[in-house]
């Protein structure tokens, strides 16, 4: 896997070779998945606008959390008047799933002169889309070109979006009140289909299922949790049936 | 205690960057770096990592119903109905229609505008 490098060892051309790799990764800001993203982050900013955010407040937030989910629960949770400490909390829940994911990148990035500061760094732009793409892509890539080439296309795709977020906030302000509702409006239909397709398993579908029913009860009883309290009250039990469900299945 | 505080509860103009980065960006970035540091190290719990996802997925359901039945500004004026009948043509749409997200959410989206103009809800202003 390693040996593979046909990289040549002049500095200079070394040099060269990266900015290619670079670009290479740059050109993936223009896949079918970096289109889909950009719709949902359009979606983001009518949100956030809908919220009562800056459009300044809302491309921080982009840029510094970079994971769509965890956004549209700390929106949620601003919404709802939540406590920094249930918003974290929350939070914390949603892009847990960011461990194993980065667990799984980082062997694939890693070069043999790699740093771990540099790893450190790039995997802040660690998310669903970038992670797919890496994930498929990385390996046709020279093992010393590969951090070139996820930083190409995941730190692009970041700041273009961050930027994006910020033109389409400002524009809304220009457009009729219901557009905006409908631009709110691409989050929960693009998360519902996303999720749906990449639920790997029965637990997880039975999840989507199970937390969409539990918000109505969360919301009645505990508005203030309302998203930590139906995440477990649907996603316990989804575990708990979807793997007696596999069990069952299997001879 | 900072720890109670809410995103309007401090008038500064710092606080709601502060909010953002204590309440999204350090519980998101913590997980990632927790990624690297173990990275080849921990041996992976198959069982504790599928209940993280699939609680993780309905959490994200959840905000998803949140969005839906509970929604602010714009969204809050169209009925009820409406806005689960956006979303339940757009879902049908994806998982009957060959798989394409892009499908799913134009034809929500014209079930969302078509209701509110039919129903006058959301007129000009």
């Amino acid at each position: 896997m390693a040996a593979a490098a046909p990289g040549p060892n002049d500095r200079d051309d070394e040099d060269g070779s990266t900015v290619f790799w670079v670009l290479q990764g740059m050109r993936g800001i223009l896949s079918t998945p970096a289109l889909i993203l950009s719709t949902a982050m359009i979606g983001f900013a009518g949100l956030a606008r809908e919220a009562g955010l800056g459009w300044l407040e809302a491309s921080f937030m982009s840029l510094m959390i970079w994971a769509l989910p965890a956004q549209i629960i700390l929106i949620g949770a601003i919404t709802a008047g939540t406590s920094l400490a249930a918003a974290a909390f929350a939070v914390a829940l949603s892009s847990l799933r960011l461990t194993p994911m980065v667990v799984a990148l980082a062997p694939e990035l890693k070069g043999p002169r790699t740093r771990r500061l540099t790893l450190y760094l790039l995997s802040h732009f660690v998310a669903i889309t970038a992670w797919v793409f890496a994930m498929e892509r990385v390996g046709r890539v020279p093992r010393d070109m590969r951090t070139a080439f996820f930083a190409g296309f995941a730190v692009t795709l970041t700041l273009a979006n961050t930027v994006l977020i910020a033109v389409v906030f400002n524009l809304i302000g220009q457009l009729p009140a219901l557009v905006t509702g409908a631009l709110a409006f691409l989050t929960p239909v693009y998360f519902l289909s996303s999720l749906y397709g990449s639920a790997r398993d029965l637990a997880g579908r039975l999840a989507l299922v199970f937390g969409m029913l539990a918000l109505p009860l969360a919301h009645a009883v505990a508005p203030q949790f309302e998203l930590v309290v139906a995440g477990l009250l649907g996603g316990v039990p989804a575990f708990v049936i979807g793997r007696w469900l596999e069990a069952r299945r299997a001879p | 205690m900072i720890l109670d505080l809410t995103y309007r509860s401090l008038d500064a103009p710092w606080w709601p960057f502060v909010f953002i980065l204590l309440a999204g960006w350090l519980p998101t970035d913590i997980w990632r770096f927790l990624g690297i540091a173990s990275a080849g190290g921990v041996r992976d719990d198959a069982t504790a990592a599928k209940l993280a996802r699939t609680v993780a997925t309905a959490l994200v359901a959840a905000v998803i119903a949140q969005l839906v039945l509970y929604p602010s500004g714009e969204l809050a004026k169209l009925p009820t109905w409406l806005r689960v009948a956006s979303i339940a043509s757009g879902f049908g749409t994806y998982v009957f229609g060959g798989r394409r997200i892009l499908a799913g959410i134009a034809v929500a989206e014209v079930v969302l505008v078509g209701g509110a103009l039919l129903l006058g809800a959301a007129g000009p202003r």
